[in-house]
């Protein structure tokens, strides 16, 4: 537990609407070591963004509700913290990259001013030397000609060299933890390579833990040691990057994996989607949320919603597939690949002597 | 073997293709001095009941292609012969008419591609309503309820909005749209690029079936380049404006020839993580240069690993190196090698 740096426990959030409060993100655990990718996968809609937000304090705080939950940054509940506090943690401590790098920068302040900015708040540098570490963080994020780039007004850049700047901001004041939000769903393949061979390299260099919110399995293969699958603003499955892409559990992580085309396969082969569409948050009733898309579904998925269930010491999902009391006939072959259960059930009672959370 | 194929390579072409491509140019003038060239020269055929994928970073002129096709967009020049008839500058407005219902157009977002003040009944009609003025009303009804059925929506939908719909089922309704006339040539335009990876897999099982059942070729447009080799039977490739490599899309995954080619298959990253462990990454340095400033020569080795001095003295020319392959590359060139002094690459 010690050497984990941040910590997201049974996090709630729902935004008020003109129809009600709608759920967001229900109850979503993960953690995360230092220098570990952590991969946050799943379509839109279904809380992602959200979670990665929750945890820099950046939603709107009118209309946003957080009933339960803590996000421990170093043991430090972040939730409890006051907006002067949580603005020291923000782009020192804990720093973000978005999407879309055409509308993260100011297009009316010059680069170099706002990569000075962190860095002038965060670390008391004075100008001169806030300048000279801006130039050194382009010059590590691999845009030449950096004195003259210093001065330059991002409209001056192309999309991939943005990002970069972007991750130069992020990384100027040796952030513990970088939260990536789709860091390179706006960019072509070829600058998509060279960003993440970037932000690898970078996360070698500083031991940054990431956490990295994409909805590209490729990019997921690519870069992450750990991957939580969210569904409907649920962790339906977590688990280690081989767990999850060679033994999925969760019949959603499965159909993913599944409706994925193959570059080795043959053309032939047909893909297989997951049918329907996802669910409304707004209307989420009290069982399974993938219950209405599941081809593996029983009456219990549709009044109850499963709890976590240990598979290994690393990987847990939330299916009732997992339960002893589904009859063994009903499990899919694929499934029952993953379960041995004595292994389970000492799992089991490690996880509940360290208080209920998967490891 | 080798021999046979190039034969009936060279027998077929202008037999059955339903569409024939040559020397396509589409350039806007920006202003007094600049010009930016988005299509600047391409040949490619496509035969009845074929797929082909058009591949290409964004900026390299692809969609540029799909709609000049479609004749969005009148082309600067080049010649296109469709289905018998043959397409070269202005056209009349007989020939115009019928390239508008023959060619139809499937576009990128479900969500704007839709008029939201207009039912679903009425957005796929629209087109019957002036190609076939002579069908009755309940003929139009009962044309839009198949077609309804036929892309997996049912009849009731035909009186609702599309803001009552998801991303996925708005795609099938522009699908249905463009299915309305009978066209016998559809471009789709990034069909599945604003969709749910889950709700992917069931608009291409849906196109494909589609061409199936109706014999419809299709040109697929798309940056994904895993969903394109799964639906195209061959691929082109572009770069900033031009077609750099054409192939089956077998050959095209696991032989490419043209430096591009191989960085672009290389730079996708695969969803099965030992693969990601193993393989080598060719990354490109830099970024695609400005269509309105392309390079001389070829128009690659700005960023191309293996460049030589001739190539940025002379554009290297479109040939096939080997029966349905065709490459741009001066590496595949045996004359331009020796002259270089280099070895030939051997395909």
């Amino acid at each position: 537990m010690d050497n984990h740096i941040l910590e997201v426990n049974n996090l709630h959030v729902s935004f008020k609407t003109r129809n009600g409060e709608v759920p967001a993100v229900r109850g979503v655990n993960f953690s995360l070591k230092k220098g570990e990718t952590l991969a946050i996968v799943g379509e839109s809609g279904f809380g992602k963004s959200v979670t990665a937000k929750s945890i820099m304090q950046l939603l709107p705080k009118q209309n946003t509700i957080i009933p339960e939950g803590e996000i421990l940054y170093e043991g430090k509940d972040l939730l409890k913290f006051s907006k002067k506090e949580i603005q020291n943690v923000r782009g020192s401590d804990i720093s973000m990259v978005f999407q879309d790098p055409m509308t993260s920068l100011n297009p009316t302040m010059k680069i170099g001013k706002q990569i000075m900015e962190g860095l002038s708040r965060h670390m008391s540098l004075t100008k001169k030397q806030a300048r000279e570490r801006a130039k050194e963080m382009l010059e590590l994020v691999g845009i030449p000609n950096t004195e003259a780039r210093l001065d330059a007004y991002p409209h001056q850049f192309s999309g991939g060299m943005r990002q970069r700047v972007v991750i130069a901001i992020a990384l100027a004041c040796n952030p513990k933890v970088l939260i990536a939000d789709e860091p390179t769903t706006a960019l072509d393949v070829t600058i998509q390579a060279q960003i993440l061979r970037l932000m690898r390299g970078l996360q070698e260099k500083m031991d940054t833990a990431i956490v990295l919110i994409t909805h590209d399995l490729g990019v997921v293969a690519n870069m992450a040691d750990r991957v939580a699958v969210m569904y409907a603003g649920e962790v339906v499955e977590q688990g280690t990057l081989d767990e999850i892409f060679y033994s999925p559990q969760h019949p959603y992580t499965l159909g993913l994996l599944r409706s994925m085309p193959n570059l080795d396969a043959p053309r032939t082969e047909p893909l297989i989607p997951i049918p329907g569409s996802p669910p409304d948050p707004a209307s989420l009733g009290t069982g399974c949320p993938f219950a209405a898309r599941c081809p593996y579904t029983m009456k219990v998925c549709h009044d109850h919603n499963p709890d976590y269930t240990a598979v290994s010491g690393t990987q847990a999902v939330r299916c009732w597939l997992q339960d002893e009391r589904t009859p063994e006939e009903h499990v899919p072959e694929v499934i029952r690949k993953g379960r041995q259960t004595s292994e389970i059930a000492a799992d089991q009672a490690a996880i509940d002597a360290a208080g209920g959370v998967p490891v | 073997m080798t021999h046979e194929l190039k034969e009936q390579h060279t027998t077929n072409a202008g037999q059955d293709d339903l569409l024939v491509v040559s020397d396509l140019k589409k350039h806007f003038r920006l202003n007094r001095k600049t010009v930016l060239k988005a299509v600047d020269g391409i040949s490619f055929s496509i035969k009845k009941g074929e797929t082909l994928g058009l591949v290409g970073e964004s900026g390299c002129g692809k969609s540029t292609v799909g709609r000049t096709l479609t004749r969005i967009y009148e082309p600067t020049d080049g010649e296109v012969h469709f289905d018998g008839l043959k397409l070269k500058g202005r056209l009349d407005g007989k020939t115009k008419k019928r390239i508008n219902r023959d060619v139809q157009m499937i576009f990128q977002d479900p969500y704007s591609s839709l008029n939201p003040r207009m039912t679903v009944s009425e957005i796929i009609s629209e087109g019957l309503v002036i190609h076939n003025p002579d069908m009755s009303q309940k003929d139009r009804e009962k044309r839009v309820h198949e077609l309804l059925l036929l892309v997996g929506l049912n009849k009731n939908h035909a009186g609702r909005y599309p803001h009552e719909f998801s991303g996925g089922q708005r795609q099938r309704i522009g699908i249905a749209r463009a299915l309305a006339v009978e066209p016998k040539f559809i471009v789709a335009d990034e069909p599945i690029a604003a969709l749910d990876v889950s709700i992917q897999a069931q608009i291409v099982n849906l196109l494909k079936e589609l061409q199936e059942e109706r014999g419809l070729t299709y040109l697929f447009i798309a940056h994904d380049l895993s969903m394109v080799k799964y639906i195209s039977d061959r691929i082109a490739v572009m770069y900033l404006g031009k077609i750099v490599e054409l192939a089956g899309s077998e050959a095209l995954y696991e032989k490419p020839l043209h430096p591009y080619t191989q960085a672009l298959l290389s730079a996708i990253p695969l969803p099965d993580p030992e693969k990601e462990r193993t393989r080598e990454q060719i990354v490109l340095t830099g970024d695609v240069p400005s269509p309105t400033d392309i390079p001389s020569g070829c128009r690659f080795r700005t960023r191309c690993p293996f460049a030589m001095d001739s190539c940025a003295v002379i554009d290297p020319e479109f040939r096939e190196v080997e029966p349905g392959h065709s490459v741009a590359c001066h590496l595949y060139d045996a004359e331009i090698m020796a002259k270089e002094g280099k070895e030939l690459k051997t395909v």
